[in-house]
């Protein structure tokens, strides 16, 4: 009843200056919205990367060809670069190595791919069944590619559903050749697959994978049918390139070996450490990192929405102690009439609270908003300046906020707790007052 | 619930012997000033008595102001005694004096000093606030105080839409819904025309009619003329202390019956005695 008494003065009290305490409202306002908005935006950030590198899987260990930066001197217009993992490497591997469950070797190959006079700019993926597996690839229609295809170098490919998308958009892919200029060769599709997201791009050696321009083929019908070698035309000269494999993914049979594993599959391909034309990815050691960017991330946001918080505060005490000295008779009157000295602090302590009470309430709504915000910012800005959204990193061009549940609570309690610290400064000073002093003030 | 606006207020002190309201024993109070002690009060004795109406007069530096800042509790002696009742309040900390204002002085100031950004009930509430005595019954408590100075029309005003004879009513409302020990005014029609003036203190002289006791702080001798009892400070001390010969002249000419609170003290009422007519009051804002 008291309390309640207390708060319904102060709050008429405030409402003598609207616009005072508006601004002051203002202050903390910003600051818990701040708060949540960093947060969310930060949240959402690292989900999203979080997202992406766990879509590489954290029990495997990725083994890629890298070319050279600078190939062995030769410069003639035809010559033929060897570089990258080996078919003996990937023997190699898997028979010495025994906690590797089992390596999924994968060559690529940029092609364009064909269907009557439907043209995709396509990627040839030449695997093994695991593949799909290891890549979480989902079958729409049809089936991947089985482990008879591999055995029988069967020329069937699988398509990814964008790619049939291009290649079909009226008909059934399934039973279908595609044709592939290049090589003037066709493969039977057999399977469409699912969408899938894009895996993160992490790490110098490997670039963000994009499943949707991937066309699947058996390992083996690739290496009879294509070859290692591939040449590359350019405007007067042509570039041969010879790799056995792009890729081995290699699945470890428990996370708790793959750091292990990876120093022991380093250790055995040290012999392309000369010419670095190969690299170890470890998913988890990127995911460890990226646990940890998020949490320094956190941090910092988090200390820059304090700021904004203290600037608040500061505020509300600077507006306080303005109102205790311009109120100073009416302090004077209170304790003549028989107020104490924690009476007077109760009453503007509970200004305080109620300002920045307010402030919070308000930036919790704000902070809600803020999912909403940033999409509709984002739609503004692609309708309005596309370019300017094209050369955003991925991560600001896709990010969602996500409202961090705690984010809420710990808001609006920092909120009331400032209002409180800052508060209790004036409200000492006004207790502090002589009444005679006060009652004589004018 | 009594009323306890006419109520006599013996029930204050009941739980004592004495039926003193105020009481000092050689009071003084020293100044420290930059190293040099000023004597503002020199050692004054004197008793209030219950239902007593007393006015301190005296020229500035006599001490007036010291006297009434020790007497309201405001601050503290730096000798002798100081009763409240029964209690010396001389030694007290900080909280028990705020506890004794708030129990057991009604104040009423020169400049009205009421909350300007409370309505006139709510007003009369907050020394009921203060002592934690807020219940369902006070604010109709607080209406009849309202009622009982003559403003229970007007309890949703705020003070500044009130003219300055009502604003003082209004805080001798707020003086007396606690049921003080006494009433201490400090220059109470120091802001007020001459007219206005007279209405307060015929409302003062009918509070006193019916118990309550006055003490008034004043320098103006007509308004020291309305009181039963004139003491008079000189340098920190008391110069005289004397009956008031023209009380009952001053006031009291066939007065309302003041059994009948309701009768809000009314204008044409007023007294033609004491009261010189060159009084030197300010005018103040007139009373609608």
């Amino acid at each position: 009843m008291l309390i309640l008494r207390t708060f319904v003065l102060g709050i008429k009290s405030l409402l003598l200056h609207p616009m005072r305490s508006a601004l002051t409202v203002l202050g903390i306002f910003i600051g818990v919205a701040s708060v949540i908005w960093l947060l969310a935006i930060g949240e959402g950030i690292s989900q999203e990367a979080q997202r992406q590198i766990e879509g590489l899987g954290a029990d495997n260990i990725i083994v890629r060809s890298i070319k050279p930066l600078n190939p062995p001197a030769g410069g003639s217009n035809s010559f033929i670069l060897a570089y990258g993992l080996l078919r003996s490497d990937y023997d190699k591997l898997i028979s010495t190595i025994p906690t590797i469950k089992s390596a999924i070797p994968i060559r690529e190959i940029r092609r364009e791919i064909r269907f009557r006079d439907r043209v995709v700019d396509g990627r040839l993926v030449g695997s093994v069944p695991e593949y799909a597996e290891v890549t979480q690839l989902q079958v729409d229609r049809g089936h991947f590619i089985t482990d008879a295809e591999v055995k029988l170098q069967d020329p069937h490919c699988v398509l990814s559903k964008e790619v049939a998308e291009k290649l079909f958009p009226f008909e059934d892919p399934i039973g279908r050749r595609i044709y592939i200029l290049d090589h003037l060769d066709y493969y039977q599709v057999v399977g469409v697959l699912k969408h899938r997201d894009a895996t993160a791009a992490v790490g110098g050696s490997l670039s963000a994978q994009d499943f949707s321009k991937d066309v699947y083929v058996p390992i083996s019908t690739m290496r009879r049918r294509i070859g290692d070698t591939i040449v590359v035309r350019r405007s007067g000269s042509r570039e041969g390139q010879t790799v056995e494999l792009d890729q081995i993914t290699l699945r470890i049979n428990s996370i708790a070996n793959v750091m292990k594993t990876a120093r022991l599959v380093k250790t055995s391909l040290s012999h392309h450490d000369e010419t670095g034309d190969t690299a170890v990815v470890i998913p988890k050691e990127l995911l460890d990192q990226a646990r940890n960017t998020r949490l320094m991330f956190m941090v910092f946001m988090g200390v820059i929405a304090g700021i904004s918080l203290l600037v608040g505060g500061i505020g509300i005490m600077n507006i306080m102690l303005a109102t205790v000295t311009e109120r100073t008779r009416e302090i004077g009157i209170r304790r003549a009439i028989g107020a104490n000295r924690a009476d007077i602090v109760r009453q503007f302590l509970a200004e305080t609270i109620v300002l920045s009470g307010v402030g919070g309430f308000i930036g919790i709504a704000a902070g809600y908003l803020c999912k909403p915000s940033v999409l509709l910012l984002r739609y503004v800005l692609e309708s309005y300046a596309p370019q300017m959204i094209a050369n955003l990193p991925d991560v600001v061009r896709n990010v969602v906020p996500i409202i961090v549940p705690v984010s809420i609570p710990l808001a609006f309690g920092i909120a009331v707790v400032i209002g409180v610290l800052f508060g209790l400064y004036p409200a000492y000073r006004a207790a502090q007052m002589d009444p005679i002093e006060a009652l004589r003030h004018e | 619930m009594n009323n306890p606006g006419f109520a006599a207020s013996d029930s204050n002190s009941g739980n004592g012997s004495t039926n003193v309201a105020l009481k000092l024993e050689d009071l003084q109070k020293d100044y420290f000033l930059k190293g040099e002690t000023v004597h503002a009060l020199n050692g004054v004795t004197f008793e209030v008595p219950e239902g007593d109406f007393l006015s301190i007069m005296g020229p500035s530096g006599s001490g007036k102001s010291t006297l009434l800042n020790l007497v309201g509790c405001l601050d503290r002696p730096t000798g002798g005694k100081l009763y409240m009742g029964p209690d010396d309040v001389s030694q007290m900390s900080d909280n028990q004096l705020s506890q004794i204002r708030a129990t057991r002085i009604g104040f009423v100031f020169q400049s009205f000093n009421l909350i300007p950004q409370l309505t006139l009930v709510e007003n009369i509430e907050v020394p009921l606030y203060y002592q934690g005595k807020l219940s369902r019954t006070s604010r109709k408590h607080c209406e009849e105080m309202a009622d009982l100075v003559g403003l229970g029309d007007r309890l949703n005003h705020r003070p500044a839409q009130l003219s300055g004879g009502q604003q003082q009513r209004a805080a001798i409302a707020r003086s007396l819904v606690n049921d003080p020990f006494f009433v201490l005014a400090d220059e109470p029609t120091g802001n007020l025309d001459t007219k206005t003036t007279e209405e307060i203190l015929h409302l003062f002289g009918d509070l006193n009619k019916a118990g309550k006791t006055i003490v008034m702080v004043t320098h103006e001798d007509e308004v020291a003329a309305f009181t039963r009892r004139v003491i008079r400070l000189r340098d920190g001390l008391m110069e005289f202390d004397r009956k008031n010969d023209s009380f009952g002249s001053a006031y009291g000419h066939g007065r309302a019956d003041l059994t009948a609170p309701d009768q809000p003290t009314s204008p044409a009422a007023t007294s033609p005695a004491a009261t010189s007519p060159d009084s030197p009051a300010p005018p103040a804002a007139e009373e609608p």
